[in-house]
């Protein structure tokens, strides 16, 4: 199980016998009297696809910038591969950092940017030569050495930055959200891409972005951060089919929240009077036995319209619908309450429901969650 | 540009512009058409002749004054921009460091007190001290004021630089010496030339200071020249005065030109 906002207390997995690649021990941050991250401790293993997911001013930079030696934790310590790093700057951590901005000089050629780094190792320059052109070749950017950022459009720019923060084999790399400038398509493409290089180099990413999306598609663990605290740290499912709180069933992906009140709580169970006309069953996360009021989410890709209708069935009435192509968003009115509805668009003759039109709808009770907070 | 915003649809704005490069530059054409005239008499047109440019390369206390303006003008100019440098370093990328404003302020005080002040207050300061060398006091004294014009320019570049790419370098494992010689100082080179010229020309220009602390052996250009104005205008001044002029414009064509190489920090 994992609580939000204690750290890890995992038990029983495997990620016990990893090796640890950052430990975060007891982190917070004041910016004078401003709290941008409260305390927080979490490991993060090797080879892992580590993502900080969180809106602005949650913390997220913060902590990588914490982790690279930009910024100083006001409290405990950062500790990778075991050595306590929290004395070193920045130049002495084998981190190396994709900024926001990329961050290429300008002044330099590609290949000086991916050797700059070699060069103030002290690698001879036989090998920076030839880990220069590896890199390019790794980034498919060979064509263009001789090049100056200037020259680049921001895929480009994107994969320059990440052959030169690679190319000194760091311990840890991190990424502050390095695909916020590019378009859609671009993004897309790059995720990819990330992933891949991430499994070919078998490296530690740890990624910072606020879009989650991308968090969910590329990483092996999530941490959601909010207001400056750990709001869950999990698998994308865990954090998509489990949240710990309201605010992560919010911030990741699309949901809908029913105020109800508590009947009864039982271990992980918690049975509650919806203002949908029903009392139902369902799981529940951090219900207080004697909490009275609670929330139950519900995502609209869970319930099922008409003939998919099973479980807890409902009649509502079709008040807008959405056609996003691949998905159709209904908004259905039951009783007091508007429910989003989401529905595949996967066979053309299922035809789609007009607005005004009444509907059957039901879900399962064990695909909706009780939140106490 | 939008019509409505175009400057040139307001009426006589053409005319005014003539007149005011008229007003601009009339006396400048005057000095330089008069510098070629034959006649001992300034304003006489009598015929067209090189001599009294020749008297001017020929006149031996003009070229030692010339000399000392050019010396002075690079010492200040290599201690006024090191100091500015060093200065905006620390106020605009210092942590933690205590009176920034008030130390800004300190370093751009010569920019606002009256010249005459402050040249008073040196002349005094050095015969107190008993301080003799006239060269080495002019050296001194310009340094003092062309620091801030120094200052303005590398201070602007650096604000205009982004954090990123010292902190990039840092991340990639360059020590502050080896940041400051491969990254910073290339991206804000455009800002300490412009920052170097100015001292130099301000160095050049001063006529208060150098004046007040002119002694046998450091006399400047501007001096020298407010001297043989005492003793009634010739053609050479006018030689002397088209010179300066050509090597101003020489001096400001090559300074666009580097900024112009310079180029933007902004990759975007």
């Amino acid at each position: 199980m994992i609580r939000a906002g204690t750290g890890p207390t995992r038990k029983g997995t495997d990620l016990e016998t990893r090796k640890k690649a950052v430990e975060i021990r007891q982190v917070s941050k004041m910016f004078g009297t401003f709290q941008a991250l409260e305390t927080v401790s979490f490991d993060i293993y090797d080879n892992e696809f580590f993502t900080l997911l969180g809106p602005s001013g949650c913390g997220k930079t913060t902590l990588l910038r914490m982790i690279a030696g930009f910024e100083e934790p006001s409290t405990g310590q950062i500790v990778l591969h075991g050595n306590d790093i929290q004395a070193l700057p920045p130049h002495k951590r084998r981190v190396n950092t994709v900024f926001q901005s990329y961050a290429l000089f300008p002044h330099m050629t590609l290949e000086q940017n991916i050797a700059y780094a070699l060069e103030n190792l002290g690698w001879p320059k036989e090998m920076i030569r030839a880990r220069v052109a590896e890199m390019l070749d790794l980034v498919h950017m060979s064509k263009f050495a001789r090049r100056k950022p200037q020259q680049l459009s921001g895929g480009q720019r994107q994969r320059i930055a990440l052959a030169r923060a690679l190319a000194p084999e760091p311990e840890v790399l991190l990424l502050d959200e390095p695909l916020s400038a590019l378009d859609l398509k671009l993004r897309q493409a790059m995720r990819e891409e990330l992933r891949a290089l991430q499994r070919q180099t078998g490296l530690t990413f740890v990624f910072v972005t606020h879009d989650q999306e991308e968090a969910l598609d590329m990483s092996d663990r999530i941490c959601v951060l909010g207001d400056g605290r750990i709001q869950q740290l999990g698998t994308p499912r865990e954090v998509y089919e489990d949240p710990s709180n309201r605010f992560v069933a919010h911030f990741i992906g699309e949901t809908n929240f029913f105020d109800v009140d508590v009947l009864s709580v039982e271990g992980d169970m918690a049975r509650v009077r919806t203002p949908l006309g029903l009392d139902l069953t369902a799981s529940q996360k951090h219900v207080a036995a004697d909490q009275s009021r609670a929330t139950l989410s519900l995502r609209p890709e869970k319930i099922g319209l008409e003939e998919q209708a099973t479980g807890e069935i409902l009649t509502g009435t079709v008040t807008s619908t959405n056609y996003l192509g691949g998905y159709t968003y209904y908004v259905i009115r039951v009783g007091e309450a508007d429910i989003r509805v989401s529905r595949r668009n996967a066979m053309s003759h299922v035809p789609s429901l007009a607005e005004g039109a009444t509907v059957r709808l039901g879900f399962l009770p064990e695909s909706a969650r009780v939140l106490g907070q | 540009m939008s019509h409505r915003t175009d400057v040139r649809r307001y009426r006589g704005l053409s005319g005014f512009a003539v007149v005011f490069f008229l007003w601009l530059y009339l006396p400048i054409a005057v000095v330089i058409f008069y510098s070629f005239n034959e006649n001992r008499l300034v304003s006489v047109w009598t015929g067209f002749s090189l001599k009294w440019y020749a008297a001017a390369l020929d006149n031996q206390n003009l070229m030692n004054a010339v000399r000392t303006s050019l010396e002075i003008a690079a010492i200040a100019t290599v201690f006024a921009t090191t100091i500015a440098l060093m200065a905006a370093l620390v106020l605009v990328r210092g942590k933690g460091v205590r009176f920034r404003r008030v130390s800004e302020t300190i370093v751009n005080l010569p920019l606002v007190l009256p010249e005459i002040v402050l040249s008073v207050a040196v002349l005094i300061l050095f015969s107190q001290i008993g301080f003799a060398n006239g060269f080495a006091k002019l050296a001194i004294a310009h340094t003092t004021f062309c620091t801030p014009f120094a200052f303005l320019p590398i201070r602007a570049r650096l604000q205009g630089m982004e954090m990123d790419f010292e902190e990039a370098s840092a991340d990639l494992y360059a020590n502050k010496w080896t940041t400051f010689r491969r990254v910073t100082l290339p991206l804000i080179a455009p800002g300490v030339f412009a920052g170097a010229m100015l001292a130099f020309v301000i160095s050049m220009d001063d006529f208060i200071t150098s004046n007040m602390l002119n002694t046998g052996g450091a006399t400047t250009l501007p001096v020298y020249i407010f001297g043989l104005i005492k003793q009634g205008t010739t053609p050479e001044l006018n030689a002397i005065s088209t010179l300066i002029i050509l090597v101003s414009l020489a001096v400001a064509a090559l300074a666009l030109f580097i900024q112009g190489r310079g180029g933007s920090m902004t990759d975007t």
